[in-house]
């Protein structure tokens, strides 16, 4: 789906620093990618690699003290091409939501707790698409049965607390899904769910890829996740994109050595009791002061002089991109 | 108190155990005289030097088993013995020996290191509570300890949050084996870390096994962690366990409906790979342990459930050598 089509958001050299007083984070730095009509576009990496921060970027959702210092994020929809780096915050209330919709890790803390599911799921509608009250309301109960929830009608009177947590991760798939966004973001959508759930709310995800055509932008550290749903993956290391492919070069033909890492670390299930894994050596940098050159380096195997300089996203075959000067031959 | 020999090998046998919680009264009058069945007639053993790995999703009551058997909490009924001594109703004076054989290493490192206390303090308290030693050879083997799981000697002075989440696992670790234990019990002890880091960790925990002879009751969710690091893995469902057997059995061969939805649910980090089971999407939430279903737990949820299901709860039983489940229509 990826190559034919056009893309809906091109996001160029972005630069999200945090501005703390013992210096500045670089938690994004100089990231740029495009994302597709309609794919599934997974952003992995682990905890403080920049994967939220880049989604929170999209969204201009940074906590302080956060800043995009530099970059631009370009969103292609059909009222034209606007650039939302440049986007005023009563702009973006319109943007966030309609074109652009997003999931969170726990779904307790981004439901309003006082507020029954109902209006929580009317509120965007009448909001961004003008609808009546009446209108919205039949829209809402769509909506709940879209997303699996029995007995919508009476459920939208219930408060998130009437929920469990796979409900609740529906009712903020059906909000997030209100408007018919171009893009969903899902950031650990089901990291807080046990595996059965888990297993639910990714076929759902994956219908609404399919059906409604919603672009889907996962965040998450769980490569088993990414493979069950996604066709393109972006690898990011200490806030920098590292490697970027479709989903089965990156499992099969991996060129990172930090791909390769992550990919050997994890557990994989089956009948190899207490084989040993292959761990990367050490700790991901700290971004306050940042390795200079490659910044996978200090821990990287196949590490030579030259790995001092920056090394650039470089092609490695079709659609596979990866940023290192000594990538590996024949994948891992 | 019984005292079995231990000759066949046998470290820990938990026997029918049960952790009942009354709930309700107070604020919550309308629930009164509630019982939530935590765990709920749970029989198993651990052999030494084995690992046993515990599955389930929350509220299974695989946690409350873990600080049952090491008596944090007190057992409703049942036995457990553990070398050879049925622990389940020693006081606290005839136990208090016992506990320097049993250690818990738990998931967030974070909350359960004092943040007041230095390393050295932290991975020295149990040798001062059972005053092991002067205070030379304390030091000595906070030291000792540092070096086994892989930290640096000068450490000792530091404070917890100066370390990165896998560190302060591995100050856990040191911990639990100050008082050189027989048995841990290591509770979600790398969920909390992130992938590279969890590689580590089990490394070390495998390593420390080799060259202490340590037995393992491995709690944990993710069933591709217990699978790695397990001889033999029970897999629990609302306080019972459903299905027991050794990890190639419970893997290749799963009896269970539950365990087979389990496994088929686990996403797998490999693409153009056949799966191997059919994905079996469960319906449904886990049901409240305070209102269980009647008959087998597991019949609102099981694909294969008939009506004998929801009147008759199936019988752990052994349904090959070493291999348990619990369902009338295991195959």
């Amino acid at each position: 789906m990826s190559n034919g089509s056009s893309p809906v958001l091109e996001v160029k050299n972005l630069k999200t620093h945090f501005f703390t007083r013992t210096g500045v984070v670089q938690a994004v730095d100089d990231v740029s990618f495009s994302m597709y009509e309609g794919e599934s576009l997974a952003i992995v990496g682990e905890s403080g690699c920049g994967k939220t921060i880049t989604a929170l970027s999209l969204m201009k959702l940074i906590p302080h003290p956060g800043k995009i210092i530099q970059g631009e994020i370009h969103l292609h929809s059909d009222t034209g091409d606007v650039d939302l780096v440049k986007q005023s915050d009563r702009q973006m209330a319109d943007i966030r939501g309609n074109k652009i919709g997003m999931i969170f890790q726990e779904p307790m803390t981004s439901l309003n707790p006082v507020l029954t599911i109902g209006y929580q799921l009317m509120e965007p509608l009448k909001l961004h698409l003008q609808m009546t009250d009446e209108q919205a309301r039949k829209q809402a109960i769509e909506l709940l049965r879209r997303v699996g929830i029995p007995a919508a009608a009476e459920r939208l009177n219930d408060y998130p607390h009437q929920f469990s947590g796979g409900m609740r991760q529906r009712v903020m798939i059906a909000m997030a899904i209100a408007c018919s966004p171009l893009i969903l973001i899902a950031d650990e959508p089901t990291t807080a769910l046990d595996v059965t759930i888990q297993a639910q709310i990714l076929e759902l995800i994956r219908k609404m890829n399919q059906d409604l055509g919603v672009g889907v932008m996962l965040i998450t550290h769980d490569l088993g996740v990414v493979a069950e749903l996604c066709q393109r993956v972006i690898v990011m290391y200490a806030g920098q994109i590292i490697e970027e492919a479709p989903i089965e070069e990156i499992f099969n033909n991996p060129k990172h050595h930090y791909t390769i890492g992550l990919l050997r670390s994890m557990p994989k299930l089956g009948p190899h009791v207490k084989e040993r894994l292959v761990p990367m050596k050490g700790l991901p940098p700290d971004l306050l002061n940042p390795p200079k050159g490659c910044r996978f380096q200090p821990r990287c195997p196949a590490r030579q002089a030259k790995c001092a300089e920056t090394p650039p996203l470089m092609p490695m075959g079709p659609r596979h991109r990866a940023a290192c000067w000594f990538p590996e031959e024949h994948g891992a | 108190m019984s005292t079995n020999g231990t000759a066949d090998g046998t470290l820990l046998a938990v026997k029918n155990l049960k952790k009942h919680f009354k709930i309700g009264g107070g604020l919550f009058k309308n629930r009164a005289g509630q019982v939530l069945k935590a765990v709920d007639g749970v029989t198993f053993d651990i052999k030494r030097g084995e690992t046993f790995g515990l599955v389930g999703e929350s509220g299974c009551g695989k946690t409350t088993l873990g600080q049952t058997i090491v008596r944090l909490y007190e057992p409703t009924s049942g036995q457990i013995i553990f070398d050879g001594t049925d622990i389940s109703e020693l006081r606290e004076e005839k136990l208090r020996p016992l506990r320097r054989g049993m250690q818990m290493i738990f998931q967030d490192p974070g909350s359960s290191l004092d943040p007041r206390m230095t390393v050295g303090d932290i991975i020295g308290e149990p040798l001062d509570v059972f005053r092991v030693g002067s205070k030379d050879e304390q030091k000595q083997r906070i030291e000792e300890l540092l070096r086994i799981v892989g930290l640096n000697a000068y450490f000792v002075n530091r404070y917890p949050h100066e370390f990165s989440g896998g560190q302060r696992q591995r100050i856990g670790i040191a911990r639990s084996l100050a008082l050189n234990p027989k048995l841990i019990v290591c509770d979600e002890a790398v969920s909390a870390l992130d992938v590279s880091i969890q590689a580590q960790v089990l490394n070390l925990l495998n390593d420390l096994q080799e060259q202490f002879g340590l037995t393992y009751l491995f709690v944990a969710h993710n069933l591709a962690v217990v699978a790695h690091v397990s001889d033999r893995i029970g897999v629990m469902y609302l306080g019972k366990m459903v299905e027991l057997g050794s990890t190639p059995q419970i893997y290749d061969h799963p009896l269970h409906p539950y365990t087979k939805a389990l496994l088929s649910a686990i996403p797998i980090p490999q693409v153009g790979v056949k799966k191997k089971v059919e994905r079996i999407i469960l319906t449904g939430d886990v049901p409240s342990p305070i209102n269980p279903p009647s008959g087998c737990p597991f019949h609102p949820r099981c694909p294969i459930a008939t009506q004998r299901c929801s009147v008759d709860p199936p019988l752990f039983e052994q349904k090959e050598s070493g291999h348990w489940a619990a369902c009338h229509y295991a195959s």
